[in-house]
């Protein structure tokens, strides 16, 4: 792990690699992070940053937050924004799990209402959000009404009762892409789909019980403002997406752009994870418009999550979910491309944003706000390992230098193959368990494979995207019990 | 068609699994790539019984395409229809601008009593994917999304 003798630094927490770093860049990478954080990442990172960097249509910079680490096609932590009609789209820029994303919850319930009853709570949302490899949710739909989920995100499950409007209020773009088109999916990926909803999956997903402490606050301003303002606060924080749906639409693209440009090699070649279509084309906006169906069925199912949610804590506590203050903070993505405008008067410009393990965080007084953070800027849920916590973040007037985007978690150091000789799943659910983190899991061997000691330092990643002036620091939660995919 | 196909996991992109592949023959490193995303997929898949069978047939541009698309067509039948598989019968056939093969498949569908699941494979990537000859035979490089 070495960064190129070619960076520069250009500030604190800025580096970059100008255009002769390699044939072919049309912009600089630069990259947000520390001197320590730049010097841990895998030198892929800026090896793949600098392919993103090639891309037809890219302005400004190829951007990677401080988590990032190599990834397939774009590193994970990239951001890539797109003039919407010289520019491209590509699967690899955004992930097989699209939208894939977080959401915080709150509630009004302290650490030690809720310690005699922890084992309780876990084993019951274990039962009730289901995890692992094949799990399916308790959704019953056919595949019309599958395709009504595609077309209208987490709105399709509040108007079922499994939400509010407020939960909708509180995620991005109100929990529903528009351009959504349920024509450009393939039955395959409906099949996989239809019966996810309301299911974590495997991996890195997981749903989490932690503790806000009161030396965990960083600004008690921004934390009261999103409802986290009681000494020992209990919340929920929960990682998942689109599940097998998302997987099959990326699937399928990817292929479909790979033929393509095996029959008529127009782009650049430089990965074929990077496999592209020009977005103002068929097959670009058909991709899109398949993203967006993934990206609203990823929003409908962690809104069903939510629901499943209130009802364990409703049964545990023996009180409806109001009289528990259960409220979500907010829910954002950081898998997916959106158009986007960008800039100031003659400056102005739509553009194609590319976040891939990068979460959108945008800053006081921006329109597509909720009356509710229109003055503190939007919370950001940085997703630590389960062994060392998470962040409440927000998004920044600075933030406007990366199209408003930062970190998305801590961002892994090792491979799972490393992390797996390392340690066993069963020891470190033990070792876990002997510092208070009670884990239930539907694999050890996935289980070994997320270990702590796999990740970068969330401190140094959170602490980063406040010095590069990406998001600010809100809250600091640690982590109780953890039903892992 | 050879018999049990060797394959190990390596070091490469942190967020993933990867894994190479060999074979003494096209069908053979097929084989034994299928194998590898069925040891990512469960444990002990030495145990599954054959009680379950699909035929495959896929036409690709060239063999990374056709591994990459034989690999993800595995996803599926795992994902869409609860089935592990594995090639019991392969032929991979390579002519002017195509590749092609022929996959007769054999295994179960998952039983949570008897199955302990691993990695939740989403895709097989096309980043750093290889197909390449070794030797008297092919190797395959191949990252799993997980």
């Amino acid at each position: 792990m070495a960064a190129p003798a070619a960076i520069r630094r250009l500030g604190p927490c800025l580096w970059e690699l100008g255009t002769d770093f390699r044939p072919g860049m049309r912009v600089p990478v630069r990259v947000f992070a520390s001197q320590k954080l730049v010097a841990a990442m895998d030198d892929k990172v800026f090896e793949q940053a600098a392919n993103v960097a090639t891309l037809p249509g890219i302005v400004d910079a190829s951007f990677c937050m401080p988590d990032a680490h190599w990834g397939y096609g774009f590193p994970i932590g990239g951001v890539a924004a797109m003039d919407v009609r010289s520019g491209v789209i590509s699967p690899g820029g955004i992930g097989f799990d699209i939208n894939c994303g977080m959401r915080l919850v709150r509630t009004d319930l302290s650490w030690p209402e809720v310690r005699p009853k922890l084992r309780e709570l876990v084993d019951a949302l274990a039962a009730r959000v289901p995890a692992g490899v094949g799990c399916q949710g308790f959704v019953r739909i056919d595949r019309d009404g599958f395709r009504e989920v595609l077309r209208e995100g987490a709105p399709w499950a509040v108007r079922r009762g499994w939400g509010t409007p407020d939960d909708l209020a509180r995620t991005e773009a109100g929990g529903c892409f528009a351009g959504a088109d349920p024509d450009c999916v393939s039955e395959r990926a409906v099949e996989r789909g239809v019966r996810q909803i309301g299911t974590l999956g495997s991996g890195n997903h997981y749903l989490e019980i932690q503790v806000l402490h009161r030396e965990g606050i960083f600004d008690a301003e921004l934390a009261r403002a999103f409802g986290l303002d009681l000494p020992d606060q209990v919340v929920i924080m929960f990682h998942c997406g689109s599940r097998g749906f998302g997987h099959q639409v990326a699937t399928d693209y990817l292929h479909a752009f790979l033929r393509t440009r095996s029959g008529s090699p127009g782009l650049p070649v430089v990965d074929r994870e990077l496999a592209c279509a020009p977005f103002d084309s068929r097959e670009g906006r058909d991709y899109y418009a398949a993203m967006c169906c993934a990206a609203n069925m990823s929003f409908a199912n962690r809104q069903v999550i939510l629901h499943r949610i209130r009802e364990v804590f409703s049964e545990v506590f023996h009180r409806g979910p109001e009289a528990l203050g259960i409220r979500q903070v907010y829910d954002v993505a950081h898998n997916t491309a959106k158009v986007e405008e960008h800039g100031t008067g003659r400056a102005r410009r739509t553009l194609l944003v590319h976040r891939k393990g990068a979460t959108r965080a945008l800053p006081p007084g921006h329109p597509e706000l909720p009356p509710e953070y229109r003055e503190t800027g939007q919370p950001v849920i940085l997703g630590g390992s389960m062994e060392t916590g998470s962040y409440v973040l927000a998004g920044v007037p600075s933030g406007a230098q990366a199209f408003f985007s930062t970190a998305h978690g801590s961002g892994r150091t090792m491979s799972r193959t490393r992390a797996r000789k390392l340690v066993r799943g069963s020891e470190l659910q033990e070792r876990m368990a002997s510092r208070g983190i009670l884990v239930r899991s539907a694999s050890l061997r996935g289980l070994a494979e997320e270990a702590g000691f796999a990740y970068k330092d969330v401190d140094d990643v959170a602490a980063a995207t406040e010095e590069a002036g990406l998001s600010r620091r809100v809250a600091h939660l640690v982590p109780v019990g953890n039903v892992k995919g | 068609m050879t018999g049990a196909a060797p394959f190990e996991f390596v070091e490469g992109v942190t967020s993933d699994l990867c894994f190479v592949a060999r074979g003494d023959s096209l069908p053979a490193v097929f084989a034994a790539a299928a194998a590898a995303l069925l040891d990512a997929t469960v444990e002990a898949p030495e145990t599954l019984r054959e009680t379950e069978l699909r035929r495959l047939e896929l036409s690709e541009p060239d063999l990374e395409l056709l591994l990459l698309r034989f690999l993800n067509e595995l996803v599926y039948l795992r994902d869409a229809h609860a089935l592990l598989l594995r090639p019991r019968e392969l032929r991979v056939e390579v002519a002017p601008g195509e590749a092609r093969l022929v996959a007769e498949l054999a295994g179960e569908r998952v039983d949570p009593n008897r199955h302990r699941m691993a990695s939740d494979v989403k895709a097989a990537t096309a980043h750093g994917l290889s197909l390449v000859p070794e030797g008297a035979g092919f190797r395959a490089t191949v990252t799993l999304d997980v």
